[in-house]
């Protein structure tokens, strides 16, 4: 046994790493909780019933989840898992507060006899998703072991990706359409937002193809000027699937998602091929798409806003020369003689949150977050914004910047090519999905409706979230998991764990 | 509740939500450079491995066992294991063949495994650096017995149960 003397030693970053995992999903649990209870605490001067339910449900799953890692994931980066679980309490904190406005708002009109319709927070709605996506979670670490596995599949991906994309844009609208825009399925009670998954299995199709071509894609090809072209039949494939993606989209009205996907396939281009080429023929494409909005009055109209929201305050209409505000449909618009132009009282009502909350924040259940449209998804941020401040706010940017740092790192440190291309571009997707909803709610860039990851009520997102974690967190695995030692002793030792 | 208390409760919620941002930074932070506690918690468990009785020494038979396993155990793909199924495992640089090693020093399409009768044999398929099979070079299929290292470029290959 000399042998176990002359053992290298241990490297540190490949070791598990479960008790400081643990540590930081109790912290995410206390955290949540806290939230629960303060809000219960500042609206009603007790602990809220809600805070024991939801609390006792959301710590079995977390419970379950990282069971499910440690037994078989035990290499995994500990950071990833409690980042999601933190994401994912603290935005059911806040749909809980909003639920808490909203219900009684409901009861309320159905105690006048009306029906109240439309959609409004659910706090139970979120923890039933958040159980199912823990659900899919642990089904995909127990059950896909290999990344690789997907590689072997990626045309069947691919084709099922696009396929659910570009499925709502031909369904009726009755099923698909919702605020101007076709991106639901709608089955019943359940609705179903495809391109949440579309986007990871665009992602793998992606890696698959660009693992194979990256060679040809980085060195063949004329050059002109500063600039290396690639050959027309490698480019040629990447093109068909970019522009049926964006026509797709295009169709269905949602702009927010052909922004994500174009930057997905130039960034992974670009990771594939480390050629800065790649970015600067993205710019150009984005270029000659942004002069064609003007002829797209639903992307028009979300510029204008974007420009000059003050202007389009609950319904903007022209009249002559002048705008007049609080014109709140086309029809009363059109009685004046005027043109419609567009509405910004949601983007507008949500600036004013931001400004209501300032650097501290009102503080959980104190600050009127309810008052914005949509407050519980599309603008859970300035939600948050409101009741946080801006040093709650900052602190949800920092872990969404550090569940993308950790991707990259995982991207990093793997040696398989598609696992390396494949979480770089998942990571990356990530990061300008938040960066796309955040931008949009501070207008910074316009308006467009994507989902804020984790945070926002919505089953696809948070479904489609959790398993890209679960992707994640197995790359990791697989990265970190130290090299099998060589048998040193044939004769004596014939027995090797492997796993 | 006094507006005193709900202030006091904002501030600290703020804080905690601060101090989870450093910790995660903290457990970064030993992910980079490793922590006391992880240190100490590694140095009693090597002290005792010594003092473990060296069971399988004891046990001087020796199964002989068809291998299950394949695994990298040195090179660009250190780490890669893959079950041992169908009968044959083409290994080189190129990105077609069953094992891609992505081996500088291997040919694209370097050497063979095949199974007959349960027993694995390794082929060399005309590479330029050869394939060695403990230290000696592979000019004809050899039966490959488990653990001996199989040599292809800077790439080190085992066969395992």
């Amino acid at each position: 046994m000399t042998s176990a003397a002359a053992e290298p030693e241990v490297q540190i970053a490949t070791r598990p790493r479960r008790s400081a995992q643990l540590a930081m999903l109790i912290f995410a649990m206390v955290i949540t909780i806290a939230g629960f209870a303060q809000v219960g605490l500042a609206r009603d001067g007790s602990l809220p019933t809600g805070m024991y339910g939801y609390g006792a449900g959301l710590g079995v799953l977390v419970a379950i989840s990282y069971v499910v890692v440690a037994r078989f994931a035990p290499y995994a980066d500990p950071l990833l898992l409690p980042l999601a679980v933190f994401l994912n309490g603290i935005g059911l904190a806040m749909i809980y507060r909003l639920d808490l406005g909203t219900s009684r708002d409901v009861q309320l009109a159905r105690a006048q006899g009306k029906n109240p319709t439309g959609l409004w927070a659910s706090a139970p709605n979120q923890l039933m998703w958040t159980a199912l996506s823990i659900a899919a979670f642990a089904a995909v670490i127990v059950l896909l072991r290999e990344i690789k596995v997907l590689q072997r599949y990626m045309y069947t991906i691919g084709a099922v990706g696009l396929f659910f994309l570009a499925l709502p844009g031909f369904l009726p609208s009755s099923i698909s359409g919702s605020l101007g825009a076709k991106i639901w399925i709608r089955l019943g009670p359940f609705s179903i937002q495809p391109s949440e998954f579309s986007k990871l299995a665009l992602v793998a199709f992606f890696a698959g193809y660009l693992v194979n071509k990256r060679q040809a894609l980085s060195i063949v090809g004329k050059k002109i000027g500063p600039l290396n072209l690639p050959r027309a039949r490698d480019l040629g494939p990447i093109l068909v699937i970019w522009v049926l993606t964006l026509g797709v989209l295009a169709l269905e009205n949602d702009f927010g998602t052909a922004i994500l996907f174009f930057g997905l396939f130039v960034s992974m281009l670009y990771i594939a091929t480390e050629r800065f080429m790649w970015v600067a023929i993205g710019g150009l494409l984005l270029a000659f798409a942004s002069a064609l909005t003007p002829f797209i009055p639903h992307v028009q109209q979300r510029i204008n806003i974007w420009l000059d929201p003050k202007s389009y305050f609950d319904g903007g209409c022209q009249v002559g020369n002048k705008i007049i505000n609080q014109i709140q449909t086309v029809a009363a618009c059109h009685a004046k003689g005027g043109t419609y132009i567009a509405d910004s009282g949601q983007l507008m009502r949500g600036l004013f949150s931001l400004g209501q909350g300032g650097v501290l924040g009102t503080g959980l259940g104190q600050g009127e977050p309810w008052r914005t449209p949509y407050s519980f998804s599309d603008f859970i941020f300035t939600s948050f914004g409101e009741e946080l401040g801006l040093t709650g706010a900052m602190v949800i940017l920092i872990v969404y910047a550090l569940i993308v740092q950790r991707g990259m790192k995982a991207a990093l440190a793997t040696k398989d090519n598609f696992a390396k291309l494949f979480a770089g571009g998942v990571s990356f997707v990530f990061a300008l999905q938040v960066f796309v909803i955040v931008g949009g709610v501070t207008r910074l860039i316009p308006l467009t409706g994507l989902t804020t990851p984790f945070l926002a009520q919505g089953g696809s997102s948070l479904l489609a979230n959790w398993i890209l974690i679960a992707l994640l967190i197995r790359i990791s695995d697989t990265a970190r998991r130290p090299a099998p030692q060589p048998i040193q002793d044939e004769g004596m030792t014939q027995v090797v764990r492997t796993q | 509740m006094n507006q005193i208390t709900l202030t006091l409760m904002k501030v600290a919620f703020l804080a905690v939500l601060w101090l989870f941002v450093i910790a995660a930074a903290g457990v970064i932070r030993a992910d980079l450079w490793g922590s006391k506690a992880a240190a100490k918690a590694q140095r009693p468990r090597q002290a005792a491995q010594p003092a473990r009785p060296p069971r399988q020494a004891a046990a001087p038979r020796v199964r002989r066992a068809e291998p299950t396993k394949l695994v990298i155990t040195e090179g660009a793909r250190a780490g890669t294991t893959m079950d041992l199924v169908g009968t044959e495992i083409t290994m080189g640089r190129s990105n077609d063949v069953t094992l891609p090693l992505g081996d500088d020093y291997s040919s694209g399409r370097h050497a063979r495994l095949f199974s007959q009768n349960g027993q694995w044999f390794v082929e060399d398929l005309g590479s330029t650096n050869g394939t060695f099979l403990g230290r000696a070079k592979v000019s004809r299929p050899e039966p490959v017995p488990v653990g001996v290292p199989i040599r292809i470029g800077k790439t080190v290959i085992e066969l395992r149960k």
